[in-house]
């Protein structure tokens, strides 16, 4: 297995990280939240550009070959920038439609997804019941038990806000859409896109984390009570110590499950056999599937990412508390990405039912 | 960078598991904190010596197997898979023997080593006072200079093994005049069984008697016995730290072994319904895996030289956690043992109060008794309190402030 990140991999990490900084996200994120969605789009086509939705697109489809561990590093990245709109959906759709292999009117998006011209929501009932930025994509499709229909026409369901206000959401359309395909092969699609998109979340969140965390150290050893650093107080360095704990040990779960859903063992039963073999484990003791791996990863940057926003809100005192705060837009955020793709419940009823969870 | 298990780890993990299920007692042994266990132990120790098992990371000169540290992590998680018994020897092999490798002569080496490697001396560590705890430079046990050697006078706490163990390690006060309190300190080796040491055993929370006291009076310590400058002993005893608290104390083998009985034990007997147990469980499998994971994402940084290396020929394992990082490690691994003990005596309902010595305890009070261990990990090698100071200051950045 690979343990550490290359210096190519760490380049394209530090180029986003200066790109999404200069990108003004928070001003994109209140106008997204405000139904203006042209700074996100702006910001969208900046991550096309660096080639991020690429990293989910086959080759032969314009993209760069299904690369997970690129896309963590990625998508920690937009977690760290709050990058709004419907990014993890959009890289499940690209592995979805890659892994169907269909030409027709699904694998034709393809192309445009890895140039960053599409936008596109996704969504399945098995993973929840709202679509995310249907008002905000180019396309929306769903996938319910064996079939993929392109939702259209009379326009998505009107829309629920969440407390994250990049996140605009709607319910899925229990029928109409013209269906695309159907059979086994989109059911197999669909899982291999739920854990790519369940893998995509956990990383926002590590992202998400990492910046709360950064944040309100920076805050807490600029703000003085009773004449000293309020960072100088045990109770809050023993807070923060806890937060980067809960993200360390997080971190390598998020990019261990990575490496499993490149090893070929994505959902859907796939035998575990059928990994690359090139990939072994040292500890010879990996999950038995990624699906596992990502459900771990999920838990663990889930939790650690909500444990940053607690503390980082508490810490902040009443101003943790206000909107006029932009880090209280990762504190949403980390709330909402903890549901998203698979709740804390199912994810760990998920990790149970692998036969050997922990080896 | 790619980790991958080259034919010569695989055949080392296998050598490593052959040994084990052959030799790893059939019955657990008596519990290592009464005479009996600390016999039974000690001679489990010299049969992993003789197959070469006990102390695999050294040089082969001492009785090891030079193994790296990745081999280390797939030996120990094979010692924990095949529940062979608890190592007596543990305090010296993870806190003295690096500090030896760092700063010892080659004579300590060669003399102190290969007894530790065969059980034949069981090491105990002598840090604590009653006035020095968290804060060990506090502490005021004297090394007094006398002809050819020291004179030690004090009262030593909290010195886990000592009620059984044959030799102690520590650090006292030789310079009093020094302008700070951790400087003018000395760290010395010396005999339990010395003429002038007095052996206080204390039960721990279930009354075995796992630490003492040493009341030292006069005890004569020869010069070959310091280790490293005299009044250097504060940044010699620092310097290998992390073993204490990281990686090399608490292995991830021990806590993946541990889920893994977890997971079948809920499988056993859990109530499908009751989810916040299940909940628990999986976490425990989660933390172990976290753990597991963070270990080899740590060996490799050491492969590929982005972390500290073994120096002056200490092998990679007894550097593995240098520093603020394995106070990290510490928090992390302490608080998931008592999560998974605690996991496992709720799920066994009215069997989780039995204690480890009950005739009807479940699974031969293993999870009782990891209990009872567990409890402690908290509190001993630096308290977490400690460690998150460390983390906040050192890694985070934090300002110091009253503790």
């Amino acid at each position: 297995m690979r343990f550490l990140l290359d210096d190519e991999q760490r380049d394209f990490g530090r180029t986003l990280g200066r790109l999404l900084a200069a990108a003004e996200t928070p001003a994109a994120v209140r106008a997204w939240g405000a139904g203006d969605h042209a700074p996100g789009r702006a910001v969208w086509r900046r991550l096309g550009e660096a080639g991020v939705f690429g990293l989910a697109v086959p080759e032969k489809y314009g993209g760069s070959g299904f690369l997970p561990v690129e896309l963590v590093v990625a998508y920690v990245e937009a977690g760290r920038h709050a990058v709004p709109g419907p990014l993890v959906e959009t890289a499940a759709a690209a592995a979805l439609f890659g892994r169907l292999d269909d030409p027709g009117p699904a694998g034709r998006r393809l192309p445009a997804i890895a140039a960053g011209d599409a936008m596109i929501s996704y969504a399945d009932p098995a993973h929840g019941p709202y679509t995310l930025d249907a008002t905000a994509a180019d396309a929306v499709f769903l996938t319910h038990g064996d079939t993929l229909r392109r939702i259209g026409g009379s326009g998505p369901e009107p829309v629920q806000p969440s407390v994250d206000p990049s996140r605009r959401l709607s319910r899925c359309a229990a029928e109409g859409g013209g269906v695309l395909a159907s059979g086994p092969a989109v059911r197999a699609a669909a899982a291999h896109a739920a854990d790519t998109a369940r893998l995509l979340t956990a990383a926002q969140a590590l992202g998400v984390g990492r910046r709360l965390l950064d944040d309100t150290v920076a805050y807490v050893k600029q703000r003085t009570q009773f004449g000293v650093a309020v960072g100088s107080f045990q109770a809050v360095k023993h807070r923060l110590a806890d937060v980067l704990v809960a993200l360390e040990f997080a971190e390598p779960l998020v990019f261990g499950a990575a490496v499993e859903l490149a090893g070929g063992t994505a959902g859907g039963g796939a035998d575990p056999a059928d990994a690359d073999p090139t990939c072994a484990d040292p500890a010879d003791a990996g999950p038995a599937d990624a699906g596992t791996a990502i459900a771990m990863a999920k838990v663990a940057a889930g939790e650690a990412a909500y444990a940053a926003a607690r503390a980082a809100l508490q810490l902040h005192g009443a101003l943790g508390y206000t909107d006029e705060l932009d880090l209280s837009l990762w504190m949403r955020k980390a709330r909402a990405l903890r549901g998203a793709w698979g709740t804390p419940a199912e994810c760990r009823a998920r990790v149970l039912a692998s036969p050997t969870p922990g080896r | 960078m790619d980790l991958e298990l080259g034919a010569d780890d695989e055949e080392f993990r296998r050598a490593a598991r052959d040994w084990l299920t052959a030799r790893v007692p059939a019955a657990p042994l008596p519990s290592l904190e009464t005479a009996e266990g600390f016999a039974a132990h000690r001679a489990w120790e010299r049969e992993l010596h003789s197959g070469r098992w006990s102390v695999v990371s050294w040089p082969e000169e001492y009785g090891g197997r030079g193994a790296s540290l990745v081999r280390w992590l797939l030996f120990e998680e094979e010692y924990y898979a095949a529940r062979a018994p608890a190592r007596v020897s543990q305090n010296g092999i993870s806190l003295l023997a690096p500090t030896l490798f760092e700063h010892g002569t080659d004579e300590q080496l060669a003399r102190v080593l290969p007894a530790m490697a065969s059980g034949a001396t069981v090491w105990a560590q002598a840090w604590s006072e009653p006035g020095a705890g968290s804060d060990l430079a506090a502490l005021r046990s004297a090394a007094v200079r006398t002809e050819g050697g020291w004179l030690l006078r004090g009262h030593k706490t909290w010195s886990s093994r000592a009620a059984f163990a044959d030799r102690a390690f520590g650090l006292f006060r030789s310079h009093p005049g020094a302008d700070r309190p951790h400087h003018g300190l000395t760290y010395l080796m010396f005999d339990l069984t010395a003429p002038g040491v007095t052996v206080r055993p204390i039960g721990r929370l279930d009354g075995k008697p796992a630490f003492a006291e040493l009341f030292l009076d006069d005890v004569f310590v020869p010069d070959a016995d310091v280790i490293g400058e005299p009044g250097r002993g504060w940044s010699v005893a620092m310097s290998t730290a992390g073993n204490e608290r990281g990686l090399t104390l608490r292995s991830p083998g021990r806590f993946t072994a541990a889920a893994a009985r977890l997971t079948a034990l809920w499988r056993d007997i859990a109530d499908p319904a009751d989810t916040a147990l299940r909940d628990r469980v999986a976490d425990a499998v989660i933390g172990a895996r976290a753990y597991q994971l963070a270990a080899c994402a740590q060996a490799a940084r050491i492969a590929a030289g982005s972390a500290p290396k073994a120096a002056g020929g200490a092998p990679a394992a007894g550097r593995a956690a240098p520093g603020a990082e394995a106070s990290l490690t510490k928090v992390f691994w302490s608080e998931l043992d008592i999560a998974l003990h605690e996991t496992a005596l709720d799920l066994l309902g009215p069997y989780g109060e039995l204690a480890a010595d009950a005739a009807e305890a479940p699974d031969h009070g293993s999870w009782a008794d990891g209990w009872i261990f567990a409890l402690a990990g908290p509190v001993y090698a630096g308290t977490n309190e400690i460690q998150r100071d460390i983390i906040a200051e050192r890694l985070l950045g934090l300002p110091k402030g009253r503790r």
